[in-house]
């Protein structure tokens, strides 16, 4: 399968070249745009305001971390659907370890580390080495993981250690984009910590992806792993390592998480898998692996988001159109994505012909 | 499906796909008759009802292991076609409870008595099922998408649209004879589940004896192209077997509906996915598709809702239950790879190696 970005030459030839993948993502970022202009001019004029897109992103930091993972294990051609599991036994861990054992914040991060790291290890051992389907290894990983939700603490609860609750109101002013309340009031815009941490994550990850030497063997493993395999890369050790990757970044979106809603509960992340692997298929990632753009993940999260903010500010606010929507949306794009395989396979057989 | 030629008693027993779930059976057994033999007590006494019920923890399995046993037949089939597993099944019964009830309560959401037949009620809720079925069967067979992700979809939406066919309300039925589905039928002591159960396998029994399904099934899991060229068609019956277990996810929902009476969108049928692949998996078959044992998927069913049983009686919470049951399956799974299976037995070699060169 061909890379992104290999093209140059005029506009004219870019469309024309222009990647199955580059494709999916401006298609995504178009429908970003439309939606997010469709919103602003239909609806209350809140879309105006800087700080819709910011809360946008204040709710969804975490999701964006968690589908950046999913990306990396997807472009090898793998899934990894115990994100959202990871996430909830990293904020139930974390709660109880402030709260009943008079923790440290730096503690609690090195437990949500130590949680998706030991997670990306084994089910990146199982699934590469020992050969099992990534899908078994994953679900039963989500299960593992809900359920240990349960064992370390049972009831729901908010975290009231002093230091996480300041470290949780903290907020980044965003200078200049503040706006006026309806008390004639300036008010600043800010984002929160994981915010920051989310966009580091996919500007870093964007970079490896692109000029590392194992991010590009990453697209060639997915792409075919014979091929991959004679090119001399290390198909096991690429494989292993994208779901150790999707670990630790669980690990850490669990995290930001856990500092955005400052609660332990086994029902928080619920359905976080879902959202991460539909993001990442909105963004123009491909289940069949070799194909995929962080920056396109990036948006695939808040086009869904912007979705589901429409959605309730329509008036659609029961809790079910949430998860419909989604499954619409996911459903829409997967036809979408194989339509195209169906189409590109048939170009080849001409082509070969 | 189990060995023509038997060699042997015993290695033939060793060879059998029934091997996994009978020692696993025998090992639940053991472990329960040392640490507490009441576990197989079973008890006459009489429900509320004056009927004679018989009660124990052995009953409860077979009460319970039922519908996931009904369920097991149905996803033996879709793994066998599409080398994937529908986890939207936990969803697929709320839906089919809530079309069921929705039908059985017409306009009022607590009527004196059933505004329509349970039958009539059923075959709705039935083709509800088959649609879902359908659904999941057309992303997998003419779209191609990877069972597990296409399945994600009603995963996910699943519970939402139960409660959305209800409105969010929850429908009380209080008719004594819609309970005898999931209870106990007037006069017979042994659980009605058993006896829906029994049913499905003899039907499943018949099919696939007396037609090419299962063959067909196996044939396409095996090899799609090869299926293909003997003038089968990979993509219908791939389609077919999603149908199928859209009718057992029917079944299990009105089981599960008529315990209660009423349904609870998020809880009813949570993680019965899980146990319905671990059947799959306890059963010896293989997970990535091919060849297929009914029998031992059932039995694994059983197997499974032994399980649970001996975690429940150990006071294991239920939402903790998935973690135990999460082990279990990687085991399995590491214990039938290929790749580990080769480990051990170039283990073994070379230990033999050792000592015969000592």
């Amino acid at each position: 399968m061909s890379n992104s970005g290999s093209n140059r030459g005029g506009l004219g030839g870019r469309l024309r070249k222009m990647t199955d993948t580059n494709l999916l993502m401006s298609i995504t970022i178009i429908v970003f745009i439309v939606m997010y202009l469709g919103a602003i001019i239909f609806l209350q004029k809140g879309f105006l305001k800087p700080q819709t897109l910011f809360n946008i992103m204040n709710a969804n930091a975490a999701l964006i971390i968690m589908s950046c993972g999913m990306t990396l294990v997807m472009i090898t051609g793998g899934i990894d659907i115990s994100v959202g599991g990871v996430a909830a036994l990293v904020s139930m861990s974390c709660a109880v370890y402030l709260d009943y054992h008079g923790g440290n914040i730096i503690g609690a991060i090195l437990i949500s580390l130590a949680i998706g790291l030991a997670f990306g290890l084994v089910q990146g051992y199982l699934v590469a080495y020992l050969e099992i389907q990534p899908f078994i290894v994953t679900l039963a990983g989500m299960f593992f993981a809900r359920g240990m939700t349960t064992i370390v603490h049972t009831n729901p609860f908010n975290v009231q250690n002093e230091a996480f609750v300041k470290l949780k109101d903290a907020r980044i002013i965003v200078p200049f984009l503040g706006s006026v309340n309806k008390h004639g009031v300036y008010v600043d815009a800010y984002v929160e910590i994981g915010v920051i941490v989310a966009l580091l994550i996919v500007a870093a990850l964007y970079i490896f992806l692109k000029w590392g030497k194992t991010g590009r063997s990453f697209y060639a493993v997915g792409g075919n792993r014979q091929s991959a395999l004679m090119l001399g890369i290390n198909v096991k050790r690429v494989t292993f390592l994208s779901h150790l990757l999707c670990g630790i970044l669980a690990g850490i979106g669990g995290f930001v998480y856990f500092m955005h809603v400052g609660s332990g509960s086994a029902s928080h992340a619920m359905g976080a898998e879902m959202n991460a692997i539909a993001s990442s298929i909105i963004g123009g990632t491909m289940l069949t692996g070799g194909v995929g753009n962080i920056i396109g993940t990036l948006f695939g999260v808040m086009s869904l988001a912007l979705i589901q903010t429409i959605v309730s500010s329509v008036g659609l606010d029961q809790a079910w159109w949430t998860g419909i929507t989604i499954a619409a949306m996911l459903c829409l794009f997967l036809v979408v994505q194989s339509i195209i395989i169906a189409r590109r396979k048939k170009a080849n057989a001409s082509a070969q012909r | 499906m189990i060995a023509n030629k038997k060699p042997s008693f015993l290695s033939g027993l060793l060879h059998n796909q029934l091997l996994i779930p009978i020692a696993a059976l025998l090992l639940l057994t053991v472990f329960n008759l040392i640490v507490d033999p009441s576990f197989f007590k079973i008890t006459l006494g009489t429900n509320s009802d004056g009927n004679p019920v018989l009660s124990g923890y052995l009953i409860t399995i077979i009460d319970y292991g039922s519908e996931l046993a009904i369920l097991a037949i149905g996803m033996t089939l879709v793994t066998a076609a599409s080398g994937g597993q529908d986890i939207s099944v936990g969803a697929g019964i709320a839906i089919a409870g809530s079309v069921l009830l929705r039908v059985l309560c017409g306009t009022e959401s607590r009527p004196e008595t059933l505004q329509t037949p349970v039958f009539v009620a059923f075959i709705i809720c039935c083709l509800c099922a088959m649609i879902a079925g359908a659904f999941n069967g057309a992303l997998v067979a003419f779209f191609r998408i990877q069972p597990m992700v296409a399945t994600l979809i009603l995963f996910t939406a699943g519970r939402s649209i139960a409660a959305w066919v209800n409105n969010n309300e929850l429908p009380i039925i209080s008719e004594k004879s819609f309970t005898y589905y999931g209870g106990y039928l007037p006069g017979i002591p042994i659980p009605t589940p058993f006896f829906i159960a029994l049913l499905c396998f003899a039907v499943t029994w018949a099919v696939l004896k007396f037609t090419n399904l299962g063959l067909y099934v196996q044939a396409v899991g095996i090899n799609e192209k090869t299926s293909r060229l003997n003038g089968l068609n990979p993509e219908l019956i791939k389609f077919a077997v999603y149908i199928l277990l859209g009718v057992c996810v029917a079944v299990c929902g009105l089981i599960k509906v008529s315990r209660l009476s009423t349904i609870n969108y998020s809880v009813i049928a949570k993680d019965i996915e899980m146990d319905a692949i671990l059947a799959v998996a306890l059963g010896g078959n293989a997970l990535s598709g091919g060849k297929f044992n009914m029998g031992a998927s059932i039995l694994g069913a059983y197997v499974i809702q032994f399980l649970t049983t001996t975690l429940y009686k150990f006071d294991v919470q239920s939402d903790a239950l998935s973690a135990y049951k999460a082990v279990v399956v990687i085991l399995l799974v590491v214990m039938s790879a290929p790749v580990f299976r080769e480990k051990i037995s170039s283990l073994f070699r070379r230990l033999r190696a050792g000592s015969a060169a000592a």
